[in-house]
């Protein structure tokens, strides 16, 4: 059977054809697009919530997203144990489903931040980061307004001690708490990071670090 | 018909970059004795209804579940009758 992608296109996401060239053509696997105006992820077994500005990020990043028709389906999906991706605006839409905890504030230096920055994995004992080491360094490219990663004190106790942060940034470039760049649930298969790692997947573009981890969550469900 | 008037701004605790970026430009201007700047955002509905409580509960209703994220933002409105302001 093997990996079935479902890459989710908002009006506004401008990320889905990168992810879709990265799936597609580099990590081989089925991929196909859905349309935010379809009711069910269909025969998907991994879904990707891919960059960009959707609904123009109007009221809030994600606000408006979260009650289109796809994203109550990607809910029961998640909520099913589906493994569910969210890269930059996807890490958004995912805060405000509340598929993940926190919320994406305005970067703390108020600028748009667009650069290949150095991570940390913190964790690689997940379905998204086992092809890494522990405290490995990559490069993958940031691209953001709204990355500043937030939550209360409580909840940044949980993710510590749930291991639920994967990522974090080795020069905090947005404000993020704890430098975060990437945190996955509970339930260990949902994954919202604010780098791209599918624009880091294809070596004759210069930098294939996030290639890995594509790779890894296509063997995940096989 | 009512009206409400509602304003969306960062909880206290979160940090307003924009808010304290217009504050020193306030200071430097010499208004001293403004302390405290907050940015954030404001929103009308036009809300159909026969009592000032049942549009009450519609505009909290919809601060909560859409106009306001309560993990970054904290919401406060004013219902008028349309018309009277």
């Amino acid at each position: 059977m093997g990996a079935r992608v479902g890459i989710v296109v908002f009006p506004g996401s401008n990320c889905d054809h990168d992810a879709y060239y990265a799936f597609k053509d580099i990590v081989k696997a089925d991929t196909k697009f859905i349309w935010h105006k379809e009711g069910n992820t269909g025969d998907r077994n991994i879904i990707i919530l891919p960059g960009g500005f959707s609904y123009g990020d109007y009221l809030r990043c994600g606000a408006i997203s979260k009650f289109s028709n796809i994203m109550k389906d990607v809910v029961r999906f998640a909520n099913n144990g589906g493994v569910v991706i969210g890269i930059c605006n996807g890490f958004q839409i995912l805060c405000e489903s509340g598929l993940l905890p926190g919320a994406l504030l305005r970067n703390e230096r108020l600028q748009f931040v667009c650069k290949t920055v150095s991570l940390k994995v913190e964790n690689n004992k997940s379905i998204f980061s086992f092809n890494y080491k522990i405290k490995e360094d990559i490069n993958i490219p940031i691209a953001h307004g709204e990355g500043n990663y937030f939550c209360d004190d409580v909840t940044l106790t949980e993710l510590i001690g749930n291991n639920q942060i994967l990522f974090t940034y080795n020069d905090n470039p947005n404000g993020s708490v704890f430098n975060i760049a990437g945190i996955q649930n509970k339930g260990r298969n949902v994954l919202g990071m604010m780098p791209h790692p599918e624009r880091a997947a294809d070596k004759k573009l210069g930098n294939a670090d996030g290639l890995r981890l594509l790779k890894g969550i296509a063997e995940s469900v096989e | 018909m009512f009206k409400a008037k509602i304003t969306v701004t960062l909880r206290k605790s979160i940090l307003d970059p924009q808010g304290k970026a217009v504050e020193h430009s306030l200071k430097s201007l010499g208004y001293d004795r403004i302390k405290d700047t907050r940015i954030g955002k404001y929103i009308e509905l036009i809300i159909d209804s026969d009592s000032k409580e049942d549009a009450f509960v519609t505009a909290e209703e919809a601060c909560k579940k859409v106009l306001a994220n309560p993990v970054m933002e904290d919401y406060s409105f004013e219902i008028i009758e349309e018309g009277k302001d």
